[in-house]
């Protein structure tokens, strides 16, 4: 069967007519249509994303502070954030503690809540909705300031440890506790990767349970020799998605501590280090590099993300 | 006949038992997911009574129940900052649905160009397109910044709106070509062969087939705007023109530890609007997520 693809149409109706000479106007012809619609896109692709993109990547080589026009400092920049910005290390310090900590206890969570309500449970939508339900609201200022109470020193928390005879400290002005306070925020948000993980236990075909389960083997057994392979491409998703999207935080951290990261630097996210350098101090070509820097990291954990999962992400089925 | 009957009676015997067995193992598991659900929404629950009760008892109890319901914070609440929540409100939903607005037409239209139009080059811009889903915007965020600066954008909606408008978000269109796919291509033959051009395929036919994909974008678009703090805390600085999100941030640092109540309230209110969502296209939630991983 042969499908007459759209945007050649321009050409039934002129084929009787001598073609025109101009390449130009042939290559409009045939492809004016397409790039008519594509334009609001290209338009944005240039002037938006590409241009801006490849702008700070110069910009991450000059002085720029709004004011003046940038000059070029070379690799100054680069220099200074890799031998002489205790805060730079700080702020890694901080985001990767927090993705280490979050992500897998948050994929954890998720995984686990998954396989029992995976189990035929009478109610499934109920609960699907109660746990998914933190993790639609939870990037919102709101929620951000519903924990910064919670954990003040004279917060709910507290209050409720009072009530076993505990004194709590203040979490959120406590550099030892501030962190964690976060991490905890990331966690309660497990609904999102459950949601995912439920999709992908449903894929799994139910003769395998039959015949294993024929076989004599034990619940745990097949846990471990179908659930988990067959799951580790979602697995795979799960992890990517949320690594990426914790290296990207910044509104809980921004809203605990007043957008300054403390106490002591303790909740200096990577994005709000970067915020305070651009938008504080205006040191733009500064904060373009720490951007950029930024940007390898994804990409490289993107890529040995897909590197290594080739060694455990089951992909035939 | 007894040595037939035999097996079969242990048989159902065994399979009464694995019955007694399973439910015994779903009341454990029933009890342990009602535990979770009430810890997960005892926040929630609290902060939506504490909102509710008398300034003095705000924190006297952890308990959900208020001995007294009042209004109070919220009116208090309301009027809190120099400008009003309602002017704050409307800022947010004018801000949200213009920028809904934005993204189904641009996305549409491209994911219209790239599902079904032919033209040189096709496959290449689509890599790109691609290529720009892994982008962090922190790394186009300075020269936008200038570049709005320098049109004369700042402080007002136009960076904030304008991007929508230019199909930046790349995730929806590609969401909207894998749907435009699965719409049969003989529709809009036998429309073409109509007569129709290519923009009334668009309109009249590829369109009105794709509500659900249309309705997932709109409403992933709507609650990304609403929460959406950073591009506010950026371009927006006098008060008149703040997010509910910015005006919540003021009212953190200029009252937290004093007006508490206020602020439960204003924060309460602030989440309306996604809950509403959640109850009426719960639906359309999960199954966006299910299928694309969309973040929340």
């Amino acid at each position: 069967m042969t499908v007459r693809p759209l945007g050649v149409e321009a050409d039934a109706p002129t084929a009787g007519r001598t073609v025109t000479t101009s390449g130009w106007s042939r290559f409009w012809r045939k492809n004016g249509t397409g790039y008519a619609f594509l334009s609001p896109w290209l338009l944005g692709f240039f002037g938006l994303t590409i241009g801006p993109a490849l702008i700070s990547l110069y910009l991450s080589f000059t002085d720029f502070n709004l004011l003046q026009a940038p000059t070029l400092v070379g690799d100054a920049n680069y220099v200074r954030i890799f031998t002489a910005d205790p805060k730079f290390l700080q702020a890694l310090r901080v985001t990767f503690f927090f993705v280490v900590f979050s992500v897998p206890a948050k994929l954890v969570f998720a995984l686990l809540v998954a396989l029992l309500l995976n189990r035929g449970l009478r109610g499934l939508p109920i609960y699907r909705a109660i746990f998914y339900l933190p993790s639609l609201l939870g990037a919102s200022v709101a929620i951000a300031v519903l924990w910064r109470q919670l954990f003040a020193g004279d917060g709910l928390i507290n209050k409720l440890l009072a009530l076993i005879g505990i004194t709590g400290p203040s979490w959120i002005s406590n550099p030892r506790y501030a962190l964690w306070t976060l991490v905890l925020l990331s966690v309660w948000q497990f609904g999102s990767p459950m949601i995912i993980f439920l999709a992908g236990l449903r894929q799994i075909p139910q003769d395998m349970y039959e015949a294993a389960s024929i076989d004599g083997a034990s619940r745990w057994r097949m846990f471990r020799s179908i659930t988990l392979p067959l799951l580790t491409p979602v697995i795979f998703f799960n992890a990517v998605i949320q690594t990426i999207d914790a290296f990207k935080s910044f509104t809980p951290a921004f809203i605990i501590s007043s957008g300054t990261g403390n106490p002591i630097n303790s909740t200096l996210f990577y994005t709000l280090y970067l915020y305070q350098e651009a938008f504080g101090y205006f040191r733009m070509g500064y904060a373009s590099a720490l951007a950029w820097i930024l940007l390898i990291i994804i990409a490289a954990f993107t890529g040995l993300s897909f590197l290594s999962s080739r060694f455990w992400v089951h992909y035939d089925s | 006949m007894t040595a037939e009957a035999l097996p079969l009676r242990s048989r159902d015997e065994l399979r009464a038992a694995r019955r007694a067995r399973h439910r015994r193992v779903s009341f454990i598991a029933h009890v342990i997911l009602v535990i979770a659900s009430i810890a997960m929404l005892y926040p929630l629950l609290w902060m939506l009574s504490a909102s509710f009760r008398p300034q003095n008892e705000i924190f006297s109890t952890g308990s959900l129940i208020p001995s007294s319901v009042t209004l109070d914070s919220y009116v208090r609440g309301w009027n809190e900052l120099q400008v009003s929540f309602a002017r704050f409100f409307s800022n947010s939903l004018v801000l949200s649905l213009t920028c809904v607005l934005g993204n189904l037409v641009a996305c549409s239209i491209t994911a219209f160009a790239f599902a079904r139009l032919k033209f040189a080059g096709k496959s290449f811009w689509f890599a790109l397109m691609l290529g720009t889903l892994m982008l962090p915007y922190q790394v186009t965020l300075i020269p936008q910044y200038v570049l709005f600066l320098h049109l004369g954008w700042v402080n007002t909606y136009l960076p904030l709106v304008v991007p929508k408008f230019l199909a930046v978000d790349s995730f929806f269109i590609f969401l909207m070509v894998q749907f435009f796919r699965g719409i049969p291509r003989e529709l809009d033959e036998a429309a073409y062969m109509d007569g129709c051009s290519t923009f009334t395929i668009y309109w009249r036919i590829m369109l009105p087939l794709s509500l659900p994909v249309l309705t997932t974008a709109a409403i992933f678009t709507f609650i990304f705007t609403w929460d959406d703090f950073f591009g506010p805390l950026i371009y927006l600085n006098q008060m008149q023109n703040y997010t509910v999100t910015l005006a919540l941030r003021s009212f953190v640092d200029s009252s937290a530890e004093s007006d508490w109540g206020g602020l439960f309230a204003m924060s309460i209110l602030s989440l309306v609007p996604i809950f509403l969502i959640f109850l009426f296209f719960q639906r359309f939630l999960i199954e966006g997520i299910a299928t694309t991983g969309m973040k929340r």
